[in-house]
């Protein structure tokens, strides 16, 4: 065996260092699928009556739809009576002091590295902390109110803040767009809620922490941003799974709204299970996320890191309907062993001089399959746009895909459209050239493969442009051999 | 500082290294020479660790260490440094963060803490100097664009970074224009001290004017045929390698 091989094996070993789970108990109800089910979510959450309509409509939409086929993966079957929609940690009414959380769920999220004892948080950070079906707990709530930002959970903002989440649910991911949405909308347990008003400078990042605990669990959370005229937030979302031989499905959606002159900047270091070394288990994950630049030269900026799951079904997207509104997508997805990604963006140009930025970057090691899909559709009145695309993919072995599908459809013949991809491979010669330099291969990797992400790593907020850093290193290490 | 004893090494079944014997004092420059294919940079290959070769037989000792059990990175860190024939390119990593971490990893195995920027860019510029490198190309990524000459040069500016106790030069004067293999040159010879070697792998006269060997060998399919002091070099520059063919 070689040293690769041998430093292969030690790593992919060990790999996951989330994969622990909680002795928590959690409230669960039973498996399963139906009207009943959702009534009895509903009702737990002890939600008003058009909210239960919501969902029912969901459903019976969800029930007429199939599971989408045009992706390049392989998904098995999913028995969705196998699953269980909702679970909570016991002793869960929100509480308004940490002395009365229980110590083992605090202690969940300090092992993964988010503290929720205020004083103890990286300064500048406010987090919304979600285990399993329902937020634990959110920080700097009264900091954040202070400026008339809302930042809170999306069950509690059903009910304090209706009109808002009447208004904006749905109207940017609509119940129907497709089969995962559909079924979100139908189940979905909690998520986050987030509303700029007008004028105001989020003062520190927010972010949504997510993690599954209890086994047999979906988890469906839906995230609501709203940025209204002249705001600003920068917003990020983590999310990590226990090691289990099941897979367990997520299936999110994340809406925002962005009004005149508003900026929205929505990183994502996403890091759920990716199933063992020889693809047992790992999180399937269908998310739909989507941005509507509603105002005047609005903006909005995805970043992200995809490092875990098993599935990864995602295409973030903008709809640039404010005239001057830009968009810029930057991507980060990283497959190894037998873990699919499917991911990429739409831009959609409806307004004038309307502005998108795509730059994507690929990672396949192991058996991985890697594709970039991505859309660019420039509407008849979108005259002025402009897109700029660039897809990279980095090869670590010789068993591993890379994939490319970028779509263009232009309905403007003003728009000016560019697009750039390459294919690179690291090489054996490479990782031997730093060896000689004293450099181990891990480290030969990670040096490669950050220096190939730098870009899509320099647009997160530092804190976790680090993390991401380290994260990429750990996801392949020992992939080359 | 190192002994090599009967080295025999394949690579894909094919036997390229047939019984290598080498003797190298601390000090001394020894040169190899010999036809292409001869086995000049799988010797080096092997003795840096490239583990696409397997070593068959043999022993390597290095300053009385078993080095073909070290793994390629602890062989560098022990100071052991090899100028690639054809030095790789790297994109997306700088030069400063490449050297950088070399260093520091070599401190590391040493047992020394990691050095301060301050004193780490002072070690870059100084050394910079040596075989006066372009600083347009410490701040590029590594090799990435490089010229062939520039390429040989980066090899050499490393090699002043790490400060090998043996440094294997293999062609390191190929594609290097004539004012260049002077400063090349130079800058070895200036990083040479009573307690440092070379092995110098060419196939010119030319730069052993510059790097004057204390010995020559001749490397022929696999085998050292004949060694013999500086002149032999010459010889070979005279007679070619047919008299060596023949006479094997
Ligand atoms: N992967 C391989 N499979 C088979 N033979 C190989 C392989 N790699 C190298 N060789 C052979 O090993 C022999 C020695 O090659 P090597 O590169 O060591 O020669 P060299 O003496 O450095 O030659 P040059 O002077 O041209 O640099 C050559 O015959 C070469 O073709
Ligand atoms: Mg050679």
């Amino acid at each position: 065996m070689s040293d690769q091989d041998k430093i292969l094996k030690d790593v992919t070993q060990s790999d996951y260092k989330y994969g622990f789970v909680s002795n928590i108990e959690s409230e669960t109800i039973p498996k399963g699928l139906n009207e009943d089910v959702i009534r009895l979510i509903s009702q737990k959450k002890n939600e008003p009556e058009w909210m239960l309509e919501f969902r029912l409509t969901a459903y019976s939409r969800w029930l007429e739809m199939e599971m989408p086929k045009w992706a390049h993966l392989k998904i098995p079957e999913i028995n969705y009576q196998d699953i269980i929609y909702y679970a909570v940690p016991k002793q869960m009414a929100k509480k308004e002091s940490l002395d009365e959380v229980d110590p083992e769920l605090l202690d969940t999220f300090n092992k993964l590295g988010i503290p929720l004892e205020e004083q103890k948080m990286l300064t500048g950070v406010a987090v919304d902390a979600v285990m399993d079906s329902v937020s634990v707990k959110t920080t700097f709530r009264e900091t954040l109110a202070e400026k008339g930002i809302i930042f809170c959970s999306f069950s509690e903002a059903v009910q304090e803040h209706p009109d808002l989440i009447k208004q904006y649910m749905g109207s940017v991911v609509s119940s129907a767009d497709n089969y995962f949405a559909a079924l979100n909308s139908a189940v979905f347990s909690d998520g986050s809620f987030c509303y700029i008003p007008k004028g105001v400078r989020c003062p520190m990042e927010l972010s949504t922490y997510f993690r599954i605990n209890a086994a047999n669990t979906g988890q469906f959370e839906r995230t609501l941003i709203i940025a209204d005229e002249e705001s600003y937030v920068s917003y990020l979302e983590g999310c990590t799974a226990p090691q289990r031989d099941e897979n367990q499905l997520h299936a999110a959606i994340v809406e925002i709204v962005i009004m005149d002159n508003a900026e929205v900047k929505y990183s994502t270091v996403q890091n759920w299970y990716p199933g063992d070394k020889n693809g047992k288990g790992g999180i399937y994950n269908f998310v739909t996320k989507r941005g509507l630049c509603k105002g005047v030269n609005s903006k909005l900026r995805w970043s992200q890191v995809e490092t875990g799951s098993a599935i990864t079904w995602k295409y973030p997207s903008t709809i640039l309907l404010g005239n001057d509104s830009s968009s810029e997508f930057y991507s980060v997805a990283v497959t190894n062993n037998y873990q699919q990604a499917d991911t990429g963006t739409k831009m959609i140009h409806i307004g004038k001089n309307t502005k998108s930025t795509i730059i994507s970057k690929g990672i396949s090691a192991g058996k991985s399959q890697n594709s970039y899909r991505g859309l660019v559709k420039i509407s008849k009145n979108a005259s002025g746009a402009r897109n700029f695309s660039q897809c990279d993919s980095l090869l670590l072995g010789d068993k591993c895909g890379a994939h490319t599908f970028p779509y263009v459809e232009c309905e403007n013949n003003s728009a000016i459209l560019e697009h750039e991809a390459t294919t690179s491979k690291i090489g054996e010669d490479q990782i031997f050239y730093c060896n000689q330099r004293g450099i181990s291969t891990e480290d030969a990797i990670g040096m490669i493969v950050n220096g190939y992400a730098k870009e899509v790593l320099n647009t997160l907020p530092m804190e976790f442009a680090v993390e991401a850093q380290k994260l990429l290193q750990i996801s392949l290490e020992g992939s080359v051999g | 500082m190192l002994s090599i004893k009967n080295l025999k090494a394949e690579i894909d079944g094919k036997e390229i290294l047939k019984g290598i014997n080498l003797e190298v004092k601390p000090g001394e420059v020894h040169a190899i020479m010999g036809p292409n294919g001869s086995g000049k940079s799988t010797l080096s290959s092997v003795l840096a660790g490239n583990d696409r070769f397997t070593v068959t037989d043999g022993e390597v000792l290095f300053n009385g260490k078993n080095l073909l059990e070290m793994p390629a990175e602890d062989r560098s860190r022990e100071g052991l440094f090899l100028s690639f024939q054809y030095p790789v390119e790297i994109p997306g990593v700088s030069m400063v963060n490449f050297m950088k971490t070399a260093v520091n990893e070599k401190r590391k195995y040493l047992g020394q803490g990691p050095m301060s920027a301050g004193d780490f860019l002072k070690m870059l510029r100084d050394k910079k100097k040596v075989v006066e490198i372009d600083d347009r190309l410490t701040s590029r990524s590594v090799n990435e664009g490089f010229s062939g000459g520039e390429k040989k040069k980066n090899e050499i500016f490393q090699m002043a970074m790490l400060e090998p106790k043996l440094s294997i030069l293999d062609e390191t004067d190929s594609g290097l224009d004539i004012d260049a293999l002077r400063i090349v040159a130079n800058g070895v010879n200036k990083l040479k001290t009573e307690n440092t070697s070379s092995i110098v792998i060419t196939h010119y006269q030319r730069l052993l004017d510059y790097i004057v060997p204390d010995v020559v060998h001749i490397l022929y399919k696999g085998r050292i045929v004949k060694t013999g002091p500086k002149e032999l070099a010459l010889e070979l520059e005279e007679k070619g390698y047919d008299w060596i063919k023949e006479i094997n």
